[in-house]
């Protein structure tokens, strides 16, 4: 009787945490497929007794007087995938090579590089954005998606060097000694031998530096204002201006979560590996 | 590797000295005939910036009250997901969702359901009869600071659950086992085993949201826009605000400046117990 009484008490427990966790979201779902009026009644009806596709047409489609929005969207949805993108490969490729030196050849003061690394990542961003407001100006990056992809770079990189040396530590280094008296150089070696077996890692890097870069917020609120205006900054555009309509801004958060939390739902195992091992943002 | 320390270093170090050096100047795109380097000026007047003083202890109050609700909301639900139950993997699986979400959307959805006239929590509220009239929550102080901590908190606690579910699977049963033949409540056991083993953990896992808590920008933006009264502008916010607004560029360096002092110290502490890890790899 007690252990009966004590699983349901475990049940009760669990389906709180999965409606605390998922409720918000699905709420904005919701809110997102729904038309305004129905959201007014009261009491509230939670699921809706018709559902739309209104606000997401609204933001894909020109129609009369919201057809800015359309163009918004879509030159936001470009840049925010082309920067993300550009960033992900350029911080995978060089983070690579570099966290493979510090795992591997072990030069003098390569533990003190990764600690000024991970200490780059604690400075706050609000510290860099003036100064780097100043230098963007100087050398024209401002409003410009090659500006915001080397900031990125800035913050990805290092988090990038960070797993990928994790992941090169974990494999032993005797497979390697073992390719390199069969001949392999250095770099033989990292292509031929350790990254096939540091697959999984990779995977888990490319999708961490991908959602950070897709995520960020401030250094594109600061940097740019028009041209090379991001997903992410559109929204937090959307939701301080009055008057906008809400459901189309819950329609573009919708979309604008999606190859996030689909990436991580997805490749929960790695996300978590990535999380626990280098206690990342 | 030497290109990529090299770019890392570029892209942080020399924004960092150019922000110390610009903090020690009075510089307003406004005014700038009136252009000087004045030593530590900005600093002293810093200090009796009552506008500066509030949000600093905004900035704490936010930051450690976060982190307090994370830490104890985060090891309840890592300890109820680590017992057996059906479905077990997926519910863990949830947890990654809150942390994938860009913050801008998170900000935006809470923003949403604290709405006054649409927002769930009122209709939530209203239904479960706690309140009789829908009520506009952001409008005041003590419940637009709750407001926000919370939205922070659903953002920020899986990390913290999925550092410590990874640090409760390393502990191993015949521990529990032992100490239930000894005769320990539950309760017991927990405080005496589990606890002291996550503790490590679990102060890496605090550290982290102290940090991040400091430099929380986007989230107060949206939804509150620092007000009412000014109870929730943060430091970010003022920085913002005196650089991008008032555009005084060397105070608002003076600002960013002096606050990540602040949070040198949970930095350093952080650093030195990852430096453990990174001679022990």
């Amino acid at each position: 009787m007690r252990r009966a009484s004590n699983r349901f008490f475990l049940y009760v427990c669990v389906l709180a945490i999965v409606l605390w966790t998922v409720g918000p979201y699905i709420w904005l779902i919701i809110s997102s497929l729904s038309y305004k009026i129905d959201l007014l009644t009261v009491p509230l009806r939670w699921i809706p007794a018709r559902l739309t596709l209104e606000n997401y047409y609204s933001l894909f489609f020109i129609r009369g007087s919201e057809s800015v929005n359309a163009h918004l969207f879509f030159q936001a949805l470009g840049n925010s995938a082309v920067v993300s993108l550009t960033t992900m490969f350029i911080c995978v490729v060089l983070g690579v090579f570099a966290a493979y030196a510090i795992a591997r050849l072990r030069f003098r003061g390569s533990n003190l590089m990764v600690l000024v690394m991970m200490a780059t990542q604690l400075v706050p961003p609000i510290v860099m954005v003036v100064p780097m407001y100043v230098l963007m100006r100087k050398f024209d990056l401002l409003d410009k998606q090659i500006g915001l992809i080397i900031v990125d770079i800035s913050i990805v990189l290092p988090l990038v060097i960070w797993l990928m040396r994790g992941y090169f530590a974990s494999i032993p280094s005797e497979l390697e000694d073992a390719a390199r008296i069969d001949g392999c150089t250095h770099l033989g070696a990292l292509f031929k031998v350790i990254l096939p077996l540091a697959g999984p890692g990779l995977v888990s890097v490319m999708i961490f530096a991908f959602i950070a870069a897709w995520n960020e917020y401030l250094y594109a609120f600061i940097f740019t204002n028009a041209a090379a205006k991001t997903l992410p900054v559109l929204i937090g555009e959307f939701s301080t201006k009055l008057g906008l309509e809400y459901l189309r801004i819950a329609a573009a958060g919708v979309l604008a979560s999606l190859p996030p939390v689909l990436l991580a739902l997805i490749f929960q195992r790695f996300i978590v590996r990535g999380l626990t091992a280098g206690a990342v943002k | 590797m030497l290109p990529a320390l090299l770019a890392i270093l570029g892209v942080v170090l020399i924004p960092m000295v150019n922000s110390l050096w610009l903090s020690l100047q009075q510089h307003d795109l406004s005014r700038p005939q009136e252009d000087a380097f004045i030593w530590f000026t900005n600093y002293v007047e810093l200090l009796k910036d009552p506008r500066y003083l509030n949000s600093l202890l905004a900035t704490f109050r936010f930051s450690l009250l976060s982190v307090a609700i994370e830490v104890v909301l985060g090891v309840a639900i890592a300890v109820v997901l680590n017992q057996e139950f059906r479905g077990r993997g997926f519910v863990r699986g949830l947890m990654i969702l809150p942390w994938a979400m860009p913050s801008i959307v998170n900000a935006a959805m809470w923003k949403w359901i604290y709405n006054a006239d649409y927002g769930a929590l009122n209709a939530l509220l209203a239904q479960l009869h706690i309140i009789s009239h829908y009520q506009v929550w952001l409008a005041e102080p003590m419940a637009a600071t709750s407001l926000i901590i919370l939205a922070n908190v659903w953002k920020e606690t899986p990390f913290t659950v999925i550092l410590i579910l990874a640090a409760l699977q390393t502990i191993p049963t015949d521990l529990y086992e032992a100490s239930h033949v000894d005769g320990a409540t539950g309760w017991q056991s927990f405080v005496g085993i589990t606890l002291p083993l996550i503790m490590p953990v679990l102060m890496i896992a605090a550290l982290l949201q102290f940090i991040w808590g400091f430099q929380t920008f986007e989230l107060i933006y949206i939804v509150t826009g620092g007000g009412p009264f000014s109870t929730t502008e943060m430091t970010t916010l003022r920085v913002y605000a005196t650089t991008f607004r008032s555009l005084r560029f060397g105070y608002g360096a003076a600002m960013a400046y002096l606050t990540s002092l602040i949070i040198f110290v949970p930095a350093v502490i952080y650093i030195r117990s990852a430096y453990r890890k990174v001679v022990e790899v």
